[in-house]
């Protein structure tokens, strides 16, 4: 597996982070006022180009890895030992991208986020409720779930989507998941579709994939989960689902539920056989 | 007849789910309606009842918005009548404060405070003025718009009836109904209407 060896020390590269924190914020502050995004972007590039070889999800990765092979919660397990997120108990390399996938044990198909949540109130005994609380990275508050997530999907870095549509149960999802995108409702009417139903759209100056091509859907799910500049955070594509849909301007959607494990097996099994880029850097 | 009977008329109809294929999708469309219907909790000012489908919303939802027939005629005239003018019925206000509308994204987000004012998002989704280069493209360009289709009274007030209904031109436009969402107020639609159409407005130069 490819990847860049540690070039920095961990506090040459935190210090780093602290000026990519310092841009987020300011890139953040010139989105409110909405101004030309463009601006942004090159800066990004520029940053982009500064951090080299570096990437700041690896951060993440390590805090993960220390979370994955504790043992925590009331029944003091590690995850390392009792965790399949897919090819088996403690199994990684490649597990992330074969789900969303079936998994007998809970009787549900699972994106990995949701199966991480599902050991670790399952296999660890935590309290659903205490990691649905604050399910997402803001500020300097980085939720344990995000940086597992991180971890595992590290170990998948380059490597093809394949989720298993073949499972009839994972098929059912997909379907769901499809029609889901084409669901309009809401104060606006809006769907998925309405902003990645076709090509070459954007929203101001973000560009908007088209979720119904392989390519587009693969630019939904290839980079996630991303260290967002805006921001200054790490986030998964959980997030990115939330995200959308309050622009969508509906509810929100519960933490790891039905809806947006559909979604999510709905883009993957479209970009099945394309190479999975992340963890990473987003805009 | 209200638009709830009409579409409930409408799907009572065997014709329009004639096809397996359609009937097929049908059941998954269920399953995801109870999917979403199960997994969404209120948030700020977005409760759960923003998850029910209106007539509208339904008919596009069952057709891959594709509606054919009398019901779409119907249906986009019962969206036109829904229409409010400003009092003084004056359809062209001021294009400076339509700019302003214009470019505010604010709204109907969880995230954003409850009541007015909203703004009218349309750089989102449509190039306007020149000056502006950070546009969307969900919408078509409406640079030159007015310099285009002139400014009758009528263009006023088709431009004015779309602002404030898409769907009383284009059923499943995928355009909000600004009006009729209560988005905003026949007196911004005004403005909106002169941003578009008046020759002063940099739109037309
Ligand atoms: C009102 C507009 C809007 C709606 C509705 C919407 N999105 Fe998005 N979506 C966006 C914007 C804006 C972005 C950010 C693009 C960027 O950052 O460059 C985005 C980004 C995404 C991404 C990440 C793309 C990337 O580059 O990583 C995915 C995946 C996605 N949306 C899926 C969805 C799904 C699924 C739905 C429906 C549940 C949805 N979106 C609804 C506007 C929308
Ligand atoms: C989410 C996307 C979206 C937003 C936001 C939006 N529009 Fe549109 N608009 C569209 C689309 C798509 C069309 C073309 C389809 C149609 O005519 O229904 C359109 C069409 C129009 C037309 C008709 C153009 C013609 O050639 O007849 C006008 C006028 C218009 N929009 C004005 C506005 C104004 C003013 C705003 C802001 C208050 C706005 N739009 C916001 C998507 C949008």
């Amino acid at each position: 597996m490819e990847r860049s060896p540690p070039q920095q020390t961990l506090a040459g590269r935190l210090a780093i982070l602290g000026t990519l924190g310092a841009l987020a914020f300011s890139v953040s502050a010139v989105a409110q006022q909405e101004l030309d995004h463009a601006k942004a972007d090159a800066e990004f590039a520029k940053f982009r180009a500064e951090m080299e070889d570096s990437n700041p999800a690896e951060l993440f990765e390590l805090k993960g890895e220390e979370l994955w092979k504790a043992k925590r919660g009331p029944k003091n397990v590690s995850l390392a030992e009792s965790c399949d997120v897919g090819l088996g108990v403690g199994k990684l390399e490649g597990a992330y991208v074969i789900n969303p996938r079936y998994y007998p044990d809970a009787d549900k198909v699972m994106d990995v986020e949701r199966r991480i949540v599902w050991c670790m109130t399952e296999k660890q005994g935590f309290k659903f409720g205490d990691i649905a609380k604050k399910p997402f990275a803001s500020g300097n508050y980085t939720p344990e779930v995000t940086s597992l997530v991180t971890f595992v999907a590290g170990h998948s870095r380059n490597m093809k989507f394949a989720a298993p549509i073949k499972d009839p149960k994972v098929r059912e999802v997909y379907e769901i998941g499809k029609e889901i995108t084409a669901y309009r409702a809401g104060p606006y009417d809006f769907s998925c579709n309405t902003c990645h139903g076709s090509d070459g759209k954007r929203i101001r100056m973000q560009n908007l994939p088209n979720l119904s091509t392989p390519e587009g859907s693969l630019k939904g799910v290839m980079g996630w989960p991303g260290y967002r500049m805006t921001g200054g955070v790490m986030l998964t594509s959980q997030w990115r689902m939330n995200d959308c849909f309050r622009q969508q301007r509906f509810p929100e959607p519960k933490y790891v539920s039905d809806t947006v494990t559909a979604l999510l097996t709905y883009m993957t099994v479209n970009a099945n056989g394309y190479t999975y880029k992340g963890p990473g850097i987003k805009r | 007849m209200t638009k709830t009977t009409i579409l409930a008329a409408l799907l009572a109809t065997p014709a329009l789910l004639g096809s397996s294929i359609v009937l097929a999708d049908a059941t998954h469309r269920t399953k995801a309606i109870e999917t979403i219907k199960r997994d969404f909790q209120p948030r700020g000012q977005a409760d759960l009842d923003r998850l029910a489908e209106d007539g509208v919303q339904a008919i596009c939802n069952r057709t891959g918005n594709n509606p054919s027939g009398d019901i779409v005629k119907t249906l986009e005239a019962d969206q036109l009548a829904g229409v409010k003018y400003p009092a003084d019925n004056k359809l062209m206000g001021d294009w400076k404060a339509g700019e302003k509308l214009a470019q505010s994204g604010r709204g109907f987000t969880w995230s954003d405070k409850p009541g007015l004012p909203v703004g009218g998002n349309c750089y989102n989704c449509h190039q306007i003025s020149p000056k502006e280069t950070a546009y969307g493209t969900v919408g078509p360009s409406l640079l030159h718009y007015g310099k285009l289709r002139g400014n009758t009274p009528e263009m006023q007030k088709y431009t004015f009836n779309k602002i404030f209904n898409s769907k009383a031109y284009n059923l499943c436009s995928d355009m909000p109904r600004f009006g009729h969402a209560g988005a905003l107020k026949p007196e911004q639609i005004k403005d909106l209407v002169a941003l578009l159409l008046d020759p002063e407005s940099p739109v037309n130069k």
